[in-house]
């Protein structure tokens, strides 16, 4: 080497050199090793706790097995409310051939995709996983899913994934009772257990999926799920099956809750029939209705506007929240109330001229029948509808227990049923009137509140208990549309008890029978008001009392003038109230027809449709039974 | 006196390794690391019998390699080392002409029968040529003959810095550093690189691609993108963090079970190890470790000249080297660069040089003229 000469080595300096320079290798090796054991230290014990929790969540993920929705049946076993499959399009990104937006593109040419469901699908794809599917479609009809599962190899990542939607086969005839599940909301949760609700996406909204949500949803279950880094799950470590919600069979009877609706015809109106003997309630209609379907997923602006907007008002529940002037539905309570307080002799005939004037005022209290109806007792008056006759019990009376005995039947409280968003009613008194109006009780409104107008208002529901009552002489029972839970697993059935009414007594059972006969005269009698448009060809004894409600006060002294020529909002509301068979009461009625004109003669043949439809047929679904032995026994009666 | 294969067939253990020349506690060590290497596949693998067997067999091929490594007499490797080193410069413009690309990087060499890399090949000649270089120079080294081993350095590593792979080519410059450093660099001319190394710290940041500016990045802040570039340092803290005092157990450990830790089986290796034995595992590991620097040194200092004691030195140091390096960056201290576990990460040319250097350890150790006085 050429340049070895310039220095000699020196072995033993070199040695001693690489000496040191081996230890301070060696203590550099001491420091790192030490810096590295100080670092796994650190991860290992000091921070172990947090690291374990990390890993924990990393390979762990609870998922919430949502349980299925009870099912809602009618008294005879017509679904009222069902599970669906639904057929929902999904796209995995990660499996998409293409891009996400050619594949979306392509999609659009065989099955209907709106620029909504698209941005709904751009927002929630960049949150979901891209192994996870993401619905871009919810509900596919039949013949998209035929014609996407024609084109299935052009799309790879794009599926269609079944789930369960809820369905109202009754639709519109039995939205108000049955209601809809919707979209669950942040307010929906303050009410209810949240726990109870994780992962839901449904809630009911109205009617009987309202009242009897916390049967109707079950119980969550969860599965714990081992998953890998991407999210993917591996296994199932854990589960907590989730219990399905109970299903209900209500009282109403499907084939009568279709016939009461089609009995208004192109009216808008409510009717509600309940079964006397029990308080179920066998139809409750609210026309027009709506297509409860249209809630579930979510219903559109247009068509959400189309129902809030029309005239007809179909969202509003008329036989509940619906608060009218009972008008001569109620003579009966104030007949019973007078016969009861002694007040007036039943067949004492009374002068009714076509009005009456009270002391110290030129006020003409005018009968519906201009002319009068001469000399009248009790059951005549009914019969007739006399409004002079009553005027004059309800001077007898007093505001006093004009109130007591409508309270007594019910009127000016709810009635307790089972469905949500009933209203009370006004059964008015002086207290009344003066926590309302601050005004004193002048008596003239006495007269008007005996033949139920002005202040008083009742709902359909109770106009319908008030059958009732009449018809059980007092031995009512509280309304309700709840029949029996039935198991969704096992079938087995528990029935509810149905709750007395508090008892109606009076101290002379003879004066239900004196108050029943003129209502069925009413019917029966040729001069019964609705005789002619109901008493034709009864096939069993109704008894009956017709009402006609003024909506704005027409001026007392004028001549109402013929019902055509009436603006529709001015024209009066029909009201008719009946049961049958009159012996063995097997149903009450109230009906309502808004702006219908006469009780007798559009109310009442309404009435009497419902009655004939559920007495009538023996068969199917009216009487019928949920279980087979009482079918049996109704097959029986038919022979 | 000395020994020599020329003596009779050995009878004893001890004499058979004497005849094969085979220094008992650095084979000890080393085929330590080799088994637990297959325990810990076994389980980072996923089970995988396939993983384990090739391991095996890359294990056998490695200590037959460093057997015959050893038979070879320690002044070959003087002579021969710039030879080999020559030739690895060539394979490694061979690779950046007719490279494999694998993971966007060219790195391998597909000479049909095995494909490998040969940048393994300049780890472990880069030091011996080195070494070599010093062997009848006084030492400490003189400026000039400090530029030129840099020279040694610099080609090898410019092209492995092309491929582009820093790690490897940053262990290369540590490996010729280390020989530098025992041939008695200066201090103040070690203090004046590392400075210079510190102030070139822009540039070489400039020079970096992308995806190494990231790592560094993510090193420096690791929580910035947890789902992203930080996800491996992440996950592996987690995995070693969950460990705990005695770990999760063997084929317990869930993180790389459950795919949450990238490259389980190769650079983050001992994630897993550390996961599943816990501190008193990671403990162990890096006794072993220290043993085997710890006797590569010994036998540094007992060797009888210059390139043997360089070559000796840096070899074990730079086995350490790797070993921190690789355990350091797993557990979140240094950035991410990719070097396997030594003797433990699944791969097969790391495995066989890393034994190839222990042969030349061997040869080394066991080929000292016994002196008699």
């Amino acid at each position: 080497m050429s340049s070895s000469d310039d220095a000699i080595k020196n072995h033993g300096a070199e040695r001693r050199l690489f000496l040191r320079r081996t230890i301070a290798a060696g203590v550099l090796l001491l420091i790192l090793i030490g810096l590295l054991v100080a670092r796994i230290y650190y991860l290992q014990v000091a921070k172990h706790g947090y690291y374990e929790t990390r890993s924990q969540d990393n390979r762990m993920r609870v998922e919430v097995a949502s349980p299925v929705r009870g099912l809602i049946y009618s008294r005879g076993g017509e679904l009222l409310a069902n599970n669906q499959p639904a057929y929902q399009l999904e796209i995995v990104p990660e499996q998409v051939a293409d891009s996400v937006d050619a594949t979306l593109d392509r999609l659009a040419r065989i099955v209907s995709i709106t620029p909504a469901d698209r941005s709904r699908f751009k927002a929630r794809v960049t949150q979901t996983p891209s192994f996870r599917g993401t619905p871009i479609k919810l509900s596919l009809t039949q013949r998209e899913v035929a014609r996407f599962e024609v084109n299935r190899e052009q799309f790879p990542g794009v599926d269609i994934r079944a789930g369960l939607t809820r369905h109202y086969p009754m639709g519109k005839y039995a939205a108000h009772v049955v209601g809809y599940v919707g979209g669950i909301t942040e307010r929906d949760l303050a009410d209810v257990d949240r726990k109870r609700y994780r992962g839901a996406s449904h809630i009911g909204k109205s009617g009987v999926e309202l009242s009897y949500e916390s049967a109707l949803h079950g119980n969550p279950g969860s599965r714990v799920i081992e998953t890998n880094a991407s999210g993917r799950a591996l296994r199932q470590l854990d589960e907590e099956p989730a219990e399905a919600g109970q299903s209900l069979v209500l009282t109403l009877d499907a084939k009568l809750q279709r016939a009461a609706y089609d009995a208004l015809g192109d009216k808008d109106g409510a009717i509600v029939a309940l079964d006397p003997e029990d308080g179920g309630v066998l139809a409750l209609v609210s026309k027009p209705g709506y297509d409860s379907d249209l809630f579930v997923d979510g219903i559109s602006h247009k068509n959400y506007a189309r129902l809030i907007n029309n005239p007809h008002k179909p969202l509003y529940n008329r036989a509940l929240q619906g608060q009218y002037p009972p008008g001569s539905t109620i003579k009966p309570v104030m007949a019973i109330g007078a016969l009861e307080s002694g007040l007036i002799d039943p067949d004492k005939r009374v002068w009714c001229p076509g009005y009456i004037t009270l002391p110290g005022s030129e006020h003409h209290y005018r009968d519906w029948k201009r002319s009068g109806h001469g000399w009248i007792n009790l059951t005549q008056a009914i019969e007739r509808s006399s409004d002079v006759y009553f005027y004059k019990l309800g001077m007898k009376l007093g505001i006093d227990d004009i109130h007591r005995y409508g309270e007594l039947f019910g009127l000016g409280h709810k009635t307790g049923i089972d469905l949500p968003r009933e209203n009370p009613g006004i059964m008015p008194s002086r207290e009344w009137k003066h926590g309302h109006r601050g005004q004193p009780w002048y008596p003239g409104e006495t007269l008007i509140t005996v033949i139920g107008q002005g202040y008083m208002t009742a709902t359909p529901l109770q106009l319908a208990v008030v059958a009732s009552q009449i018809a059980e002489r007092g031995h009512a029972f509280k309304p309700h549309v709840l029949k029996a839970y039935r198991d969704s697993q096992t079938g087995a059935t528990q029935a509810v008890t149905p709750q007395a009414l508090p008892p109606i007594q009076l101290k002379d059972q003879r004066h239900w029978d004196t108050v029943i006969n003129a209502m069925r005269g009413v019917i029966s009698d040729p001069r019964g008001t609705a005789h002619h448009y109901v008493g034709m060809n009864p096939k069993y004894p109704i008894a009956g009392k017709s009402g006609s409600a003024q909506v704005a006060g027409l001026p007392q002294n004028e001549v109402a003038p013929d019902l055509a020529s009436i603006p529709y909002k001015l024209r009066e509301h029909a009201l008719f109230i009946a049961f049958a068979p009159v012996d063995d009461p097997k149903i009450a009625v109230g009906v309502l027809v808004e702006h219908g004109g006469g009780g007798s003669s559009v109310a009442g043949p309404i009435a009497r449709d419902v009655i004939d439809s559920y007495l009538d047929s023996q068969q199917g679904e009216t009487r019928g039974p949920v279980t087979a032995q009482t079918a049996a026994t109704g097959a029986a009666e038919n022979s | 006196m000395s020994h020599t294969a020329e003596q009779d067939a050995p009878t004893t253990l001890s004499g058979w390794l004497t005849y094969w020349r085979i220094d008992l506690p650095l084979a000890a060590a080393l085929v330590c690391c080799g088994l637990l290497s297959l325990f810990v596949l076994y389980s980072a693998s996923g089970r995988s019998e396939a993983i384990v067997v090739d391991q095996a067999i890359r294990l056998g091929i490695g200590l037959s390699g460093m057997v015959a490594l050893a038979q070879v007499p320690p002044h070959w490797y003087r002579l021969g080392a710039p030879w080999v080193y020559a030739l690895g410069v060539l394979l490694l413009i061979g690779v950046l002409v007719l490279g494999d690309a694998a993971m966007g990087a060219k790195r391998w060499l597909d000479l049909g029968v095995v494909r490998f890399q040969p940048s393994e090949i300049s780890k472990l000649v880069v030091p011996l040529t080195v070494a070599a270089y010093f062997h009848n120079r006084s030492l400490p080294p003189r400026i000039h003959e400090v530029l030129a081993a840099g020279l040694i350095m610099a080609v090898p590593v410019a092209l492995i810095v092309q491929q582009p792979d820093l790690g490897t080519a940053l262990l290369i410059v540590a490996g010729g550093s280390f020989a530098l450093f025992f041939a008695g660099l200066r201090w103040r001319i070690i203090l004046l690189l590392i400075a210079a190394g510190a102030a070139a710290l822009p540039l070489i940041w400039f020079n970096l691609h992308e995806y190494q500016q990231q790592r560094v990045m993510t090193f420096l802040n690791p929580a910035s993108d947890p789902l992203g570039a930080g996800y491996h340092i992440t996950q592996s803290k987690i995995a070693i963090g969950s460990g705990g005092l005695f770990g999760k157990g063997w084929l317990n450990g869930t993180q790389a079970h459950l795919d949450f830790l990238p490259e389980s089986d190769t650079d983050f290796v001992f994630a897993v190890y550390a996961e599943e034995t816990g501190l008193f595992g990671v403990l162990g590991l890096i006794a072993i470790y220290g043993f085997i620097v710890a006797r590569g040194l010994f036998i540094a200092l007992a060797s009888q000249d210059t390139f043997q004691r360089l070559a000796a030195a840096s070899l074990a140091l730079t086995f350490f080297f790797y070993a921190f390096v690789n355990m350091g960056m797993v557990a979140g201290l240094l950035p991410v660069v990719g070097v396997p576990l030594p003797l433990i990460s699944f791969g097969g040319t790391s495995m066989v040089m890393l034994l190839a250097s222990f042969g030349v350890l061997m040869s080394i150790h066991t080929h000292r003229k016994m002196l008699v006085t």
